[in-house]
């Protein structure tokens, strides 16, 4: 069972990427620990871990870094919104 | 329909009128309407996540919409390449009297800006970069904390 992870604006230039689809490994139950567990693959996902201030969302609903992730969720990783 | 996100230019007097038409009750309506600051700014490009930015700004307006007794509301955010001058988002309230529809446009603003996921990329003759967040616009938001 998978999850789908998104990045958005100076994370997503700094990753290469706009997002992936991830096999949820074991252990892994909350958006903290999915963060921690991409920044452990080493530079330039290390970002994740240095990023100041990063945001994170499951399923389009901005939450904490002790929120649950499961499978089949759709969580994003973003700096501090700038609209308006 | 009360809120949308759009790459299109939005007509500032035809929405306040739409927003108030047919309702004779409405005795106030107040809109801030927010540009693309010029100076060394060449462009700027607003980003945002698709699946969210809707769900959020109804959730904020559905927030305000608790808070105040409003007889409508209507928010528009812009997406896309903006030039110097171009308009980014309105948001227009109206109400009975003028003090909500002035709490309501300023909460909703607020917590547009920091809850809703728009990201802005300014281009400049030096390159782009990204525009960082603003400490005030959380202490904007810490006001409304009750």
């Amino acid at each position: 069972m998978t999850v789908r992870i998104l990045y958005f604006a100076s994370l997503r230039e700094a990753l290469g990427t706009s997002g992936e689809t991830l096999d949820l490994p074991p252990g892994v139950a909350t958006t903290g620990a999915l963060r921690d567990h991409i920044a452990a693959r080493g530079e330039p996902w290390l970002q994740l871990a240095r990023a100041k201030n990063l945001r994170c969302a499951v399923n389009q609903a901005m939450v904490g870094f002790d929120a649950a992730v499961k499978a089949g969720d759709e969580v994003a990783f973003f700096p501090p919104v700038t609209g308006g | 329909m009360s809120v949308s996100v759009q790459e299109a230019d939005f007509d500032v007097g035809a929405e306040i009128a739409a927003l108030t038409a047919g309702n004779v009750d409405a005795g106030a309506v107040a809109s801030f309407v927010g540009l693309v600051r010029g100076g060394t700014i060449e462009a700027m490009t607003l980003e945002h996540y698709p699946a969210m930015t809707g769900k959020a700004l109804d959730d904020i307006v559905a927030e305000a919409r608790q808070r105040w007794e409003l007889l409508g509301v209507r928010v528009i955010h812009r997406v896309g390449r903006l030039l110097p001058g171009d308009r980014i988002v309105l948001v227009a309230v109206a109400s009975t009297h003028r003090q909500a529809a002035f709490e309501a446009c300023e909460f909703i603003m607020d917590y547009l800006k920091t809850r809703a996921p728009f990201w802005k990329r300014e281009e400049t003759a030096a390159g782009g970069r990204w525009v960082d967040a603003r400490d005030s616009d959380d202490e904007a938001l810490r006001r409304w904390a009750e």
